[in-house]
């Protein structure tokens, strides 16, 4: 049985660097984005250790610097480095490098960040060819024992054969020679043609943990002497802190202490967390909540609704041929307004790390997508240098997009540096999480569409208002204050692009920028221009009479790709033949993260307000599909994570606070609610596609236009619970 | 204090007599394979079993479970021999980040007691955990592996 060796917590037991390298190989690689050359070691010699471990015993432990959040990168990955290595994949275990081991070396391994549906597709080149590497190094330390040429020998298996003599040997035997060659400069992937591991489904490593209880996540670091410390925020984003009268707990059992994070935020350390929790609802606190506390979700919306009005200034993010003046001559127009909350990410770990600082050291255990930003958000808290922090990955207990923000680590650090020597663990309760979470960006869409007097579409005019992620989080990342990811899925060209042809054309997106702050949630902004594009297409193919496949497969032949994966879900649905009595049927395609999608749904309807949704089918070009298995269950968890968001999800806004503060409020889908996801693989090659979210992006729209075949009403706006719509 | 039996084992506990037991098994008795996910019994993360019968743990207080027989994650194999169900999500691969499936495990072992052929409607009926990377699918195959076994 494969096991994850899960990330240990003891400090002594994770120096990878050293301690496994002693016991067989590690190899370096030139990293091919700019980063260093091979490592050295001071004396100019290659420096072993970076993607791959051989064990004097075959076993290989190969490193991830992505973090496994329950997408499954982390086996895609191991695959990726084993398909090259050529071992044997029943002796692969993984490891977490740490951030400050990385940067001690250059970043060695890369980036850290796993978001944006990113684990796999902007690493595969390196980690194959670390993979490569280690193979190239172990044959020819093979050849060299045995004086002859390593064309002479190949690799499978972990064993390695002269195949003029048919002698053998095993990795692990020649693991030591191994390690002291020089890696090569340049080394030939497989033509994926000949991929064995690539494409094959097979069980992620980290499975058997997470059935016994034995896996550590960050809500279960232990330290010896950890104290452990619950916080609040002040409920109005913005507002600050101003005192709090911690006589009124002294005396609470188990408390220690009562610490100021920062200025906005009160923590109470104790013996434990329920101890630290019971004693800061009972902490007397005054805030002051600015002015932000008018803020609501009328006042929101109805600033958003003002820049739907064209006289508003907008950035322009796709364009082609002057949409304004053909709509204005138009034979006949179709316009509709749309809207999309606030949602929180709701991981069902709420945010926490654990903290121990001393004066010349600063070290976090935690759950993060981002182990390189942790760190930085570690050295910053702390004051203290790179050399003297680090950040040690433990499992995630879901991310989303939430965990690469460090707003959790900062605090965690913060309330540390208050008790030097004491390990704290910092755990958000779930009120916390909900309330200060990182939002699904906030907005509206004005959608108009012009025929000409033959029904055929001339154009489209897309206005979005709302809300910036990279406003907020990335400001930097801003083109002349436009923010180029709130096209995704609706831009002219790159991973995100749009995939119909409308002879007039024209994006734009009037920012607004409410203070509740956004973050990046699965699907990102794919998810709302999925769900107007998609639905709208819905509207102009009724509005021309048309059926809604037929309408978008007419605008989508410069689109190949696209409407590859329409067909697919179309064929699988059976979108020519009549579907079961009183079921009705939705289809919606978008493109996001590099991946192709489609999806298509059958619903009934009873009393006009009941859905029951009887079968969903999802297509996926990724261009390559490294686990398929995985990849299902990407497809199948988006429309979970998107349905939910579409039915019970919303986050609305009441004196500047979020109101929904818990699962009571802010409710997630049941299995009694969820059929069978049909996943359909259509990967086309080439290229490398994300799978953890695009999905996300049709689940909804294909539901909503399903919800309109059967009843004839439109839905125009997200949560269904505010429009008295539930799963039947 | 409170005496609890945990996994067969007895624990004495300084703790307060109302302090939920998900927090008395994660903190004072170390188990922290049973999750904490929303501390007001709506998730199903921080399900066990008393005297065989699943309960979200975090609604119920050390008073309330003194006396019972209390299994967590921990306690449902049997030494070294997994728990069918266990067996069975480890064979069809059921967990994506894995948080909520020490609760949504137990959930279903004591279905199974009770039903050793659930329907797809005793399935809706008894698992209401919530999953948020959305493992439903593989749950629901996985049980029906196990009672057609």
């Amino acid at each position: 049985m494969n096991k994850h060796i899960s990330p240990r917590l003891n400090r002594r037991a994770f120096v990878i660097g050293t301690a496994a390298v002693g016991a067989g190989l590690a190899i370096g690689l030139d990293l091919p984005f700019g980063g260093p050359a091979v490592v050295r070691a001071a004396d100019g010699s290659p420096e072993i250790g970076a993607w791959v471990v051989v064990r004097p015993d075959d076993t290989v432990v190969i490193r991830i610097a992505r973090s496994e959040m329950g997408q499954g990168s982390l086996t895609g990955l191991a695959q990726l480095v084993a398909e090259e290595l050529e071992c044997d994949w029943t002796k692969v275990t993984t490891e977490y490098p740490t951030p400050g081991q990385s940067v001690a070396r250059k970043r060695v391994w890369g980036d850290f960040s796993t978001g944006g549906s990113r684990g796999i597709r902007s690493s595969q080149d390196y980690v194959r060819k670390g993979g490569a590497t280690a193979r190239v190094m172990l044959i020819q330390a093979a050849a060299d024992a045995w004086k002859v040429p390593a064309s002479e020998c190949r690799a499978q298996n972990s064993v390695i054969t002269h195949t003029p003599s048919g002698r053998t040997t095993t990795y692990g035997k020649v693991a030591e020679a191994a390690a002291k060659l020089t890696p090569p400069a340049d080394v030939k992937l497989k033509d994926p043609k000949d991929w064995k591991l690539i494409g094959k489904g097979v069980n992620r490593l980290d499975t058997v943990d997470k059935t016994t209880g034995a896996m550590i996540y960050g809500v279960d670091v232990k330290l010896p002497g950890m104290l452990n410390a619950a916080i609040k925020d002040c409920p109005v984003f913005g507002g600050k802190l101003k005192s709090f009268d911690e006589a009124k707990i002294a005396n609470m059992k188990g408390v220690k202490k009562v610490v100021r994070v920062g200025d906005t935020a009160v923590a109470v350390v104790a013996d434990t967390w329920w101890h630290a929790k019971t004693a800061l609802e009972a902490l007397p606190i005054v805030w002051d909540e600015g002015d932000n506390a008018k803020v609501s979700s009328e006042s929101i919306a109805k600033w958003l609704a003002e820049g739907l009005d064209n006289a508003q200034p907008a950035y322009v993010g796709n364009k082609n041929g002057d949409a304004k003046a053909a709509i204005a001559g138009a034979a006949k127009k179709v316009e509709a307004v749309y809207s999309y909350p606030y949602q929180n990410h709701a991981t069902m770990e709420p945010m926490n790390a654990t903290a121990l600082y001393t004066a010349d050291r600063c070290e976090v255990w935690c759950g993060t997508q981002n182990g390189e930003a942790a760190f930085a958000a570690v050295l910053e808290a702390s004051g203290l240098p790179a050399e003297k922090c680090d950040v040690h990955k433990v499992m995630l207990g879901g991310g989303f997009g939430r965990r690469g923000q460090t707003d959790y680590v900062r605090q965690a650090v913060m309330i540390a540096k208050q008790m030097p020597g004491t390990p704290i663990k910092l755990l958000w309760s779930r009120e916390e999480d909900m309330a200060h979470g990182r939002y699904h960006p906030i907005t509206q869409c004005k959608m108009t569409g012009a025929f000409d007097a033959n029904n055929n579409l001339i154009a489209l005019h897309y206005r979005l208002s709302g809300q910036s992620i990279l406003f907020s989080l990335r400001p930097e990342a801003l083109q002349n204050g436009m923010d180029p990811a709130a096209f995704q899925g609706v831009a002219q060209s790159g991973e995100a692009a749009f995939g119909y042809s409308v002879p007039n054309l024209l994006v734009e997106h009037a920012m607004r920028n409410p203070h509740v702050p956004p973050g990046f949630w699965r699907g990102v902004n794919v998810n709302h221009n999925a769900i107007y594009m998609e639905c709208f297409m819905d509207e102009l193919a009724h509005a021309a009479g048309q059926d809604p496949l037929e309408f978008r497969r007419k605008l989508m032949g410069n689109h190949p790709k696209h409407l590859a994966v329409l067909n697919a879900v179309a064929e699988k649905i059976g979108w020519t033949t009549p579907a079961p009595q009183g079921v009705y049927r939705g289809i919606a395609q978008v493109m996001g993260y590099g991946s192709y999608v489609a999806g298509a749904a059958e619903i009934s309807v009873t009393e006009g307000s009941k859905i029951k949704v009887h079968r969903i089918v999802a297509s996926t070009d990724p261009g390559y599909v490294v686990n398929p298995a995985q990849v299902e269950r990407q497809v199948a968890g988006s429309f979970v994570y998107g349905l939910s968001a579409l039915f019970y999800g919303g986050c609305t806004v009441k004196g500047g606070k979020i109101e929904e503060t818990n699962f009571d409020t802010y409710n997630s889908m049941r299995i009694n609610e969820m059929p069978k996801v049909e996943a359909v693989m259509v990967p086309s090659g080439g290229f490398w596609g994300g799978v953890g979210e695009p999905t996300i992006g049709v689940a909804a729209p294909a539901v909503l236009n399903a919800y309109f075949a059967a009843t004839g009403k439109r839905i125009r706006h997200v949560p269904l619970r505010d429009q008295n719509i539930t799963f039947a | 204090m409170a005496n609890l039996t945990i996994n067969g084992k007895p624990f004495t506990l300084d703790v307060e007599p109302d302090t939920p037991l998900l927090w008395a098994i994660r903190e004072n008795a170390g188990l922290t394979g049973t999750k904490y996910g929303c501390g007001i019994a709506q998730c199903g993360a921080c399900t066990v079993h008393l005297d065989g019968v699943a309960m979200r743990s975090c609604g119920i207080s050390v008073s309330e479970a003194e006396g019972k027989q209390i299994t967590t994650i921990e306690g449902l194999a049997s030494g070294n021999t997994l728990h069918k169900v266990q067996e069975a999500w480890i064979a069809q691969d059921v967990p994506q980040c894995g948080y909520c499936q020490s609760g949504m495990i137990m959930a279903v072992a004591a279905l199974l007691n009770e039903k050793p052929k659930p329907t797809d409607a005793d399935i809706d009926e008894a698992i209401t955990n919530i999953c948020r990377c959305g493992t439903f699918q593989q749950v629901r195959e996985a049980i029906h592996t196990i009672a057609s076994a």
